[in-house]
C-alpha cells in the first residue's frame, strides 16, 4: 500500500479485551485540517489493531498514550480501528474514538 | 563649604513655570508656520506635517493614541512623516501598536524609546528593532498601569488621539469607542502638554462632548475615518466541540460552584463558547439569575443570545465593537450609553472595574508552567500584555464581599494561620486552554519561552501575563484543577500536570499523586463533575453562525462584511 507524501504510518495493538458482538462497520469524524476520520470494523484476530495514518509525524508516542488509556476506558476485542489523521490533537482524537464506541454500542436501526 | 550659606539664599530654579512657558512658544510657532492653515483650533490636513514638526521637540514623551480597537492613524502616518533632523529621539508611550507607522516611526529615527502595553501584530518587528538596539523599551506594562504612569512618571508632553467629530471649539465625539482617549488627554491638557485631535469630521454641534474643547489644543480633520478594528468578534461555526465540553466545565464547575456575579471574558473561542452556552446548558442547570449578572466586557456578539435570554443585568464596556451600535442604542438598560443613545466606553474605569468589582477572570493563555504562572510570550515576538495581568489579579485593595470571594478566599486560606491566614477573599482567575494548540503546540511547558525572551530582549524580568500565585483554576479538555486547594508547590505542580493531557509535562505526571488530588477534588474531571462528553456537541451553541447571531439580536447586529458569509 501507497503512502501519501509526507504521511506517517503506525500500527499498535492491544490485547485483552472483551470481544464485541457482530455489528456493522462504523464510520466517523471528516477528514479536515484540525480533524481526523474514524472506521471501526470487525477484525480478523482477537485483538483491538489500530492502523493510523497521520499527516503529523512525530507524535508516535503520544498516539500510543492516548490509544493505550482509550482501550482502558474500552476494552475491545476483534476489533479493527482505521484512523486517517489531519493533525488532531488529542482531544480531540479521544472524543472521536468514544463517539464512534458509542455508535457501536447503540442499537441501530 | 564657604559658599553654604549662599546656596540656601539663592532659588532652586529661576522659573516654576517652564512647561506653560514652552507650552506658548510651542503654540506661537505653530501659529507662525501655519498661517491661513490654522483656523481656530482647526489645522488642514496638508498642514498636519508642518503642525508636528512646530509643536513637536526632540526627546519629547509622545502619546500616538493606539488603542485596542480605535487607531488615530492619520496622526500616525503624520508623525512618521516629519523631518527627522527637527524632530527625533521621542519617548513614545501608548498602549497598543496596532500600525505598520507605530514602528516606523522608530525605523527613521523619529522615535528611539517605547513604552507600551501590547503589540501583537507588530510583536515580531519589534522584537527585530529592539535585537538591532534602533528601539529601547523602558517597560511592557498592563493598561491601567501604564495609564497609571501618565500621572507619574510618563506624562506625555504630546497627545496625538482620534475622535469621531468635533466642533468649533474643539469638544471631541468619540462614538462608541471612546476608549483611551480620556485618560491620554487629561494627562497631557493638565501638565502643560498639547492635545492635536484627528477627527473623521467637523460638525456645528457634536451629538454629546466625550472630550471637553477646553482641553484640545488642534483639530485635523483627517482624509479618511479613524481605522477601528473588529477585535472581538468569533464566528460561532468555527467553536469546536471540545469548546464546548471545556465551556459546560466552566459553566458548572466554577460558575456555578462559586456563584459568579460579576466577571470578564477574555477574548477567544474558548470563552465565546461559554457565553453561547448560557442560554442552553446554563439554563439547564437552572443558573440564569444566579450567575452572570454583571460584565466588564465589550459588547461580544456572543453574548447577544444570553443577553436576549435575560441573563445579563449590566455591561460595562473598554471599548466597542464594530456592527454592535444598533443593538446596543437599543439595549441601553444593559449598556452604558450616552444621552445620544450610543456606547460610552472607557478603557481606564472599565480596567478599574475589571481589577476591583469582578469575581472572575477567566481567558486563554499560549503557555503555562507548572508553577502555574501564565505567558503569551513566544521567541521572536515581543507582543505585551493588554489587560490580562490587571484583570487576571487578585484585587489586594478589595473590601467588598461576594459569595463568590469569599469561598474563594476561604479554599486559600484553609488550615494557615497569622498573616497568610487572616481571612480574606480572593479573585478567581482561570487559565482555560486546550493541552494542545493547533499543530500540536504544548500549552503546557516546563520552562516558559518568556525566560528566552528577557534574555533575547534585554528584559530585566521574563514577561509573564498572569502570575502563577494569582492564577486559581486551569481548566482543559482534561478538567479543571483547582489551584486553591494545592497546600504546596509539589501539589500545585501534579495538580497542573494532571490536567495537561498527553504533553510532554502530563505525561510526567506521578499516577498516584493526581489520583489523590482527584480523590479530594482538587483535580475535577469532567465525569466528576457529572458532564455527559457526548452531550458536548455544537448543538448546545446558542447560535452557530454569525447568521445566528444576527437572527438572535433581531436583525441589530450588523456583522462586518468579512463575518458575513451567507
Amino acid at each position: 500500500m501507497s503512502t501519501a507524501a509526507g504521511m506517517e504510518r503506525l500500527q499498535f495493538t492491544f490485547r485483552g479485551g472483551r470481544r464485541v458482538g457482530a455489528f456493522a462497520p462504523v464510520l466517523v469524524g471528516v477528514v479536515g485540517s484540525g480533524n481526523l476520520e474514524v472506521l471501526v470494523e470487525p477484525g480478523e484476530t482477537a485483538s483491538c489493531t489500530v492502523d493510523i495514518e497521520t499527516s503529523a509525524r512525530g507524535f508516535g508516542q503520544i498516539w500510543e498514550a492516548v490509544l493505550r488509556d482509550f482501550h482502558e476506558r474500552h476494552p475491545l476485542a476483534g476489533v479493527r480501528l482505521s484512523i486517517n489523521d489531519m493533525g488532531a490533537t488529542p482531544a480531540v482524537v479521544g472524543l472521536r474514538l468514544d463517539q464512534a464506541v458509542s455508535s457501536l454500542e447503540q442499537p441501530r436501526p | 563649604m564657604s559658599d553654604a550659606g549662599d546656596d540656601m539664599d539663592a532659588p532652586v530654579r529661576s522659573t516654576w513655570q517652564r512647561r506653560a512657558g514652552e507650552r506658548a512658544r510651542r503654540l506661537d510657532g505653530a501659529a507662525r508656520t501655519l498661517g491661513a492653515a490654522l483656523d481656530g483650533k482647526r489645522v488642514d490636513a496638508s498642514a498636519a506635517v508642518r503642525l508636528l514638526e512646530a509643536v513637536i521637540a526632540p526627546f519629547d514623551r509622545v502619546c500616538l493614541e493606539g488603542n485596542n480597537q480605535k487607531q488615530a492613524d492619520f496622526l500616525a502616518r503624520t508623525l512618521a512623516a516629519v523631518d527627522v533632523l527637527a524632530v527625533h529621539d521621542l519617548h513614545m508611550v501608548q498602549s497598543v501598536l496596532a500600525l505598520p507607522e507605530h514602528l516606523d516611526v522608530f525605523e527613521k529615527g523619529i522615535a528611539t524609546k517605547l513604552d507600551f502595553s501590547f503589540s501583537g501584530p507588530q510583536g515580531g518587528r519589534l522584537a527585530k528593532l529592539v535585537s538591532q538596539r534602533r528601539l529601547q523599551i523602558g517597560a511592557i506594562h498592563t493598561y491601567l498601569e501604564l495609564f497609571g504612569r501618565y500621572f507619574i512618571d510618563l506624562t506625555p508632553d504630546i497627545a496625538l488621539v482620534a475622535a469621531h467629530s468635533a466642533d468649533r471649539d474643539g469638544n471631541l465625539y468619540t462614538g462608541p469607542n471612546t476608549e483611551d482617549t480620556p485618560a491620554i488627554v487629561e494627562a497631557t491638557a493638565f501638565s502643560g502638554g498639547i492635545v492635536i485631535a484627528q477627527v473623521n469630521e467637523t460638525v456645528d454641534a457634536v451629538p454629546r462632548v466625550d472630550v471637553p474643547g477646553d482641553w484640545i489644543d488642534f483639530v485635523v480633520p483627517a482624509p479618511t475615518p479613524a481605522f477601528v478594528e473588529p477585535l472581538f468578534t468569533r464566528d460561532p461555526a468555527q467553536i469546536s466541540e471540545v469548546q464546548v465540553l471545556m465551556a459546560m466545565m466552566a459553566i458548572k464547575g466554577i460558575y456555578a460552584e462559586y456563584g459568579v456575579q460579576s466577571l470578564n471574558h477574555g477574548i477567544g473561542f474558548d470563552t465565546a463558547a461559554i457565553e453561547l452556552l448560557l442560554p442552553t446548558y446554563g439554563e439547564s442547570l437552572g443558573l440564569r439569575g444566579k450567575v452572570c449578572k454583571h460584565w466588564a466586557l465589550n459588547p461580544h456578539p456572543a453574548l447577544i443570545p444570553a443577553i436576549e435570554a435575560g441573563w445579563v443585568e449590566s455591561v460595562h464596556s473598554f471599548g466597542s465593537e464594530l456592527g454592535m451600535e444598533e443593538y446596543v442604542r437599543a439595549r441601553s438598560d444593559v449598556f452604558f450609553t450616552g444621552r445620544d443613545g450610543s456606547l460610552r466606553s472607557n478603557r481606564a474605569f472599565c480596567q478599574a472595574a475589571g481589577h476591583y468589582a469582578c469575581d472572575l477572570f477567566i481567558g486563554s493563555t499560549l503557555q503555562i508552567d507548572l508553577a502555574g504562572n501564565s505567558s503569551t510570550a513566544t521567541t521572536g515576538r515581543i507582543t505585551g500584555f493588554g489587560g490580562a495581568p490587571n484583570m487576571g489579579a487578585d484585587a489586594r485593595g478589595r473590601r467588598h464581599c461576594s459569595d463568590a470571594w469569599l469561598k474563594a478566599g476561604r479554599q486559600a486560606r484553609a488550615g494557615l494561620a497569622g498573616a497568610r491566614g487572616t481571612p480574606r477573599g480572593q479573585k478567581l482567575v482561570v487559565q482555560m486552554v486546550e493541552t494542545f494548540r493547533e499543530h500540536m503546540q504544548p500549552a503546557f511547558v516546563e520552562t516558559l519561552d518568556a525566560w528566552a525572551l528577557a534574555d533575547q530582549a534585554g528584559l530585566p524580568l521574563p514577561p509573564i501575563m498572569i502570575y502563577g500565585e494569582d492564577v486559581t483554576h486551569v481548566l482543559t479538555e482534561e478538567g479543571i484543577a483547582n489551584l486553591l486547594l494545592c497546600r504546596d508547590d509539589e501539589e500545585r505542580a501534579q495538580a497542573i500536570r494532571g490536567v495537561a493531557g498527553y504533553t510532554a509535562v502530563g505525561l510526567g505526571r506521578d499516577r498516584k499523586a493526581v489520583a489523590a488530588l482527584r480523590a479530594r477534588g482538587v483535580i475535577r474531571r469532567a465525569e466528576d463533575l457529572g458532564i455527559d462528553q457526548r452531550q458536548a456537541t455544537r448543538n448546545l451553541l446558542a447560535a452557530r453562525s454569525v447568521r445566528d447571531l444576527v437572527r438572535a439580536s433581531g436583525g441589530l447586529y450588523r456583522p462586518p462584511k468579512r463575518f458575513r458569509n451567507w
